[in-house]
């Protein structure tokens, strides 16, 4: 299911003196079973963004088309929830959306509304729980009695239980410690590798761009104005500078790395791995020369 | 989806009134809610309107603001109009079918009480306009400072107001964010019938509550290491001020009231 942006643009408290507009003809296509990352400073209208993917916002102007649906500024839009049940957002801090006696109940209430029986929810609920790296005793708690991290992910596994086809994911390791941060996105990774589900990250770790997209499309003060593949995309620390973003650590290392070694590596590395083969091919050819 | 409130809202700008102590402001609030009673016929209604359209313009807040506070109470005004035309009985008659007769009594008192009303809502939005929610607490509070006598807990009082004023934004932001999120787990809050409307409630009221307590918790013991005793011996960071403007204000107000008991009939 593709997600098509043609000339979008948003104005939050539209028609009012505080009027703010955050979006400006953004214009951009998110091909199905992509790994899409998104990447802006802060307030350059991310959030506001993502919450078009599923139609929690309408245009002001221009229209999204969700798949086969579309929605457009000026149109009444019914029905939603066909929407809303293929492309499942994780918004930022989703812990703070659970509010259900039991975990066990609180992962099956997304799969309840959207006509799922009782039986199949629950179904999901215990397995899900188990991929989020939770084990299966707290399905019988309170939400409210796990720590942060837990909660995090018992509400990750709430929107999972959906079965979207899309997964949209707002900072969804923020706050986490790193370990717990690399367990969720390698998480999410596999399943965008095995079920193919269209995956939209919006981050501010360029790591974590760099390592998991296969795209990356950079907001600025509410325009899209960059769209590549990750090697390309941080190649250019200036253009990235001017949209007050830094290329990942690991990029930056390499760049110290030429200094030194006074010339540059053939290619731009993303992960440590990559970078590590990179250099120790560089001296190998280097001893050879000699 | 909450963006579009406005009331309460503070407008911060530089005018005449957005300058003027707040106890001044509140003062002449109060009296003026009292005066508008002495208004009872064409050329005092008109002096109070006239009046507060003045203090309108020199406060240079778009009527936008002032017209959205009167939403709220539209229908009480349109309600409290309507029961004027239709029972009050007296002068000559205006129109006349079937059973319903309408006098020019009627008009005038519906029109009177709308002028009173409209009048009051623009008087009082002016004071949450042009002042600061800090600012009317504070001013509250000092005004109040008498109470203290008779035990009432005046600062106690203040307290609260500020830090409820304080946090109105913050749960607003937080309703949305939690509704988009329940929205988005396929909730439905404004479609279908009543009664599944009411139990989409109980997805947005929980966390909301979770969130305000813990907010609480917070903010109590941030307060607290930071060494909050009550009011007792606390000194203020915002001095009140109040400046010739301010009794100019209540003077000004003085001679309205003064002008309306001459003229009313
Ligand atoms: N509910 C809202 N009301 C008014 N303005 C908002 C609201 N939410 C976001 N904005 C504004 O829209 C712009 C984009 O915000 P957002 O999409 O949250 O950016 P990001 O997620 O990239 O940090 C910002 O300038 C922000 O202040
Ligand atoms: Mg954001």
């Amino acid at each position: 299911m593709d997600i098509k942006l043609q000339q979008v643009s948003y104005a939050y408290a539209q028609g009012t003196p505080f009027e703010k507009r955050a979006l400006f003809d953004v214009d951009f296509t998110i091909p199905s079973g992509t790994y899409q990352a998104i990447i802006g400073h802060t307030g350059s209208g991310k959030s506001t963004i993502l919450q078009h993917f599923n139609a929690l916002l309408k245009p002001t102007t221009g229209e999204v088309h969700i798949g086969n649906r579309i929605v457009a500024a000026g149109k009444k839009a019914r029905d939603l929830k066909a929407v809303r049940q293929k492309v499942g957002i994780v918004f930022q801090f989703p812990e703070h959306q659970l509010f259900e006696e039991t975990v066990l109940k609180d992962i099956m209430f997304g799969p309840l509304n959207f006509g799922v029986a009782v039986q199949e929810a629950e179904l999901r609920a215990r397995k899900l729980v188990n991929l989020v790296g939770l084990p299966a005793e707290v399905l019988e708690k309170s939400p409210f009695d796990l720590s942060g991290g837990q909660m995090r992910r018992v509400a990750i596994a709430g929107v999972l239980a959906m079965e979207p086809e899309v997964i949209v994911l707002d900072e969804p390791t923020a706050g986490l410690d790193p370990r717990g941060q690399k367990e969720i996105m390698d998480m999410f990774y596999e399943l965008h590798k095995k079920r193919g589900l269209t995956t939209i990250l919006v981050t501010h770790s360029m790591e974590d761009a760099a390592r998991y997209a296969d795209n990356i499309i950079i907001m600025h003060e509410g325009k899209n104005v960059l769209s590549g593949a990750p090697h390309e995309i941080f190649r250019d620390t200036e253009t990235l500078n001017s949209f007050r973003l830094e290329p990942p650590r690991i990029v930056r290392f390499q760049q110290k790395v030429e200094q030194l070694m006074n010339k540059p590596l053939s290619k731009v590395c993303l992960t440590e791995e990559e970078l590590a083969a990179e250099i120790a091919r560089e001296l190998r050819e280097e001893r050879a020369e000699q | 989806m909450m963006e579009k409130m406005i009331f309460g809202r503070f407008l911060p700008g530089d005018s005449p009134i957005h300058k003027l102590d707040p106890r001044s402001k509140l003062i002449f609030v109060f009296a003026f809610i009292v005066i508008v009673f002495l208004a009872n016929n064409v050329v005092t209604y008109a002096m109070l309107l006239t009046f507060t359209l003045l203090i309108v313009l020199v406060s240079r807040i778009r009527l936008y603001f002032l017209i959205n506070g009167l939403k709220p109470v539209l229908f009480l005004m349109v309600f409290t109009f309507l029961i004027h035309i239709f029972m009050t009985k007296g002068g000559a008659e205006v129109f006349h079918w079937k059973s319903i007769t309408i006098y020019e009594d009627g008009i005038r008192q519906g029109i009177f009480i709308s002028t009173r009303f409209l009048v009051l809502v623009f008087m009082t939005s002016i004071l949450t306009l042009t002042t600061s929610p800090i600012s009317i607490t504070d001013g509250i509070e000092v005004l109040l400072n008498p109470l203290k006598k008779i035990k009432v807990p005046v600062h106690e009082l203040a307290l609260m107001m500020s830090i409820s004023l304080r946090f109105i934004p913050t749960l607003m932001d937080e309703t949305d964010k939690i509704m988009k999120a329940q929205m988005a787990r396929g909730s439905d809050l404004s479609s279908g019938p009543i009664g599944e409307r009411i139990k989409a409630v109980v997805p947005l009221l929980v966390p909301l509550f979770v969130s305000a307590f813990k907010r609480a918790e917070d903010l109590a013991t941030a307060m607290e290491v930071r060494g909050y005793r009550g009011g007792e011996g606390r000194t203020r960071y915002r001095q009140l001020k109040w400046d010739m403007s301010d009794t100019f204000a209540l003077v000004l107000l003085a001679v309205m009231a003064i002008i309306l008991f001459y003229y009313r009939g």
